[in-house]
């Protein structure tokens, strides 16, 4: 195979890791915003659900947790679903990031003063407004440098989706590696990710840079 | 009158902050409250602006009751969500930490309530915020951040940010304790601008002179309960209970 073919090809498992890549953050940065404030919820029983999930998810294997969510509906319900195997992916990319984005989020909002909620709740802002407006954009700052890390953590994760044989750029490597005894493939997918991720670095950085006015 | 707050009672735990406190604010009055710490002056001022809910006793605003013991319970009863934001509306708290709020400027700190909060224009509030500042004597900080300024300066803003809220009665809980002693006479000039305007105001304060030289009255609390209250001549220069002239014994040396 030559050089310029193997590319190609790979190319189309590139796009199926950038899918999984987006479409994970899409979910999860947003879940995981509803899970941190859901864990502080005043009703008990949503709060130790939201603690027994965040400690289960951290507390086994992604891969695992692919197989469960691919697996489980035809296991545990009996249900054949079609075309669930990039579904069962997302969901378990979703869920398992959502996890981790709350505790950094969780971390962050923990981390603000609690002056400013009182500045604000005399002032007369409400609640939404307070944590809209005062709260968040400073969380958002203080988390940067922890998300950069999930972010980039994420990229070389989205490898585990081959457990599923799903053909992103990890499992067309290895596929085409064997079929053709070459080593370029890794080395191709190697430099995939790390350009990727080289990329996140760029973008996270401008982002920080952009809340740098203020201490 | 501004505010009357009648037999206030507040409890952490198992402990009495406050145990029947009783006092009124007329208007334009300017009033100091001294003690030492922990006598409950901060959880006075918090119960005041509804930071802290009372266990017992009425808060009363403009003649309108924001909380009342209920006669059954025994317990406090708050107005409703409309009504209290109303009460809210009427006082302002300046902290000891300023609390201003890192990510905004300096003219959004004091625009961004009045907009959003009471939904006034954006020309008039920094029309507003304009003329405070230059009244706070730091007109030139308008586009700065707070880590920008000092100290005093921070709290000159966050003074401003009070008053721009068109308040009728300003608390202040030790404005001038997080500052170094250069900076302090510049907070306590501005709020004795304030005085001399007739704002009406309440000083938690250690700074006796100030005490002395600004305010109306004089509210020495010890305890939990005030121990005595009167004019800064009385309570200052001839208190009549032994807790006031002991306290005060510390500030002469």
């Amino acid at each position: 195979m030559e050089f310029s073919v193997m590319l190609s090809t790979m190319s189309a498992g590139m796009l199926r890791t950038g899918a999984i890549f987006a479409l994970t953050l899409l979910g999860s940065l947003p879940l995981g915003m509803i899970v941190a404030l859901l864990r502080k919820s005043r009703f008990a029983p949503l709060r130790i659900f939201i603690r027994v999930y965040i400690s289960v998810i951290r507390g086994t294997p992604l891969m695992l947790q692919l197989l469960v969510w691919y697996f489980g509906p035809y296991y545990l319900l009996g249900l054949n679903i079609g075309g669930w195997r990039f579904p069962a992916i997302i969901v378990a990319f979703v869920v398992n990031y959502a996890a981790y984005f709350a505790e950094i989020y969780r971390g962050g909002i923990e981390s603000i003063p609690q002056g400013q909620y009182e500045a604000a709740q005399v002032l007369g802002y409400s609640r939404a407004q307070t944590f809209m407006r005062i709260i968040l954009p400073q969380v958002v700052k203080i988390i940067m440098p922890s998300v950069t890390n999930e972010v980039i953590t994420l990229v070389k994760d989205t490898s585990m989706a081959f457990t599923l044989a799903y053909a992103e750029i990890f499992s067309l490597a290895k596929q085409i590696s064997a079929s053709q005894t070459s080593f370029m493939p890794f080395v191709i997918a190697g430099v995939f990710y790390f350009i990727a991720n080289y990329a996140v670095e760029i973008v996270m950085a401008r982002i920080e840079k952009s809340m740098d006015y203020y201490k | 009158m501004i505010l009357e707050m009648k037999k206030i009672r507040k409890k952490f735990g198992g402990l009495e902050v406050l145990q029947d406190i009783s006092f009124d604010i007329d208007s334009g009055e300017v009033v100091s409250i001294i003690g030492p710490s922990g006598s409950g002056k901060s959880t006075l001022l918090r119960c005041a602006t509804f930071l802290e809910t009372i266990d017992g006793g009425d808060i009363i605003y403009m003649g309108d009751k924001a909380a009342w013991t209920d006669e059954q319970t025994g317990g406090a009863v708050y107005a409703n969500a409309q009504k209290l934001k109303k009460f809210r509306g009427y006082c302002g708290l300046v902290f000891q930490q300023f609390n201003l709020f890192p990510h905004y400027s300096i003219m959004k700190n004091i625009t961004d309530a009045p907009m959003k909060v009471q939904g006034m224009g954006r020309e008039e509030a920094e029309a507003n915020a304009v003329e405070l500042l230059r009244k706070m004597g730091i007109e030139d900080k308008a586009d700065g951040y707070p880590y920008q300024l000092s100290g005093g300066q921070q709290q000159r803003v966050a003074i401003a940010r009070a008053l721009a809220m068109k308040l009728e009665i300003l608390f202040f809980d030790e404005p001038t304790s997080a500052l170094d002693p250069e900076l302090t006479g510049e907070v306590l000039k501005v709020i004795k601008q304030l005085a001399d305007e007739n704002m009406t105001m309440v000083v938690v304060t250690h700074e006796m002179s100030f005490a002395k030289a600004v305010s109306d009255r004089v509210i020495f609390m010890d305890g939990g309960v005030i121990v005595e209250q009167g004019t800064p001549k009385d309570v200052l220069e001839n208190p009549s209970e032994e807790r006031t002239r002991q306290f005060l014994s510390v500030f002469e040396r």
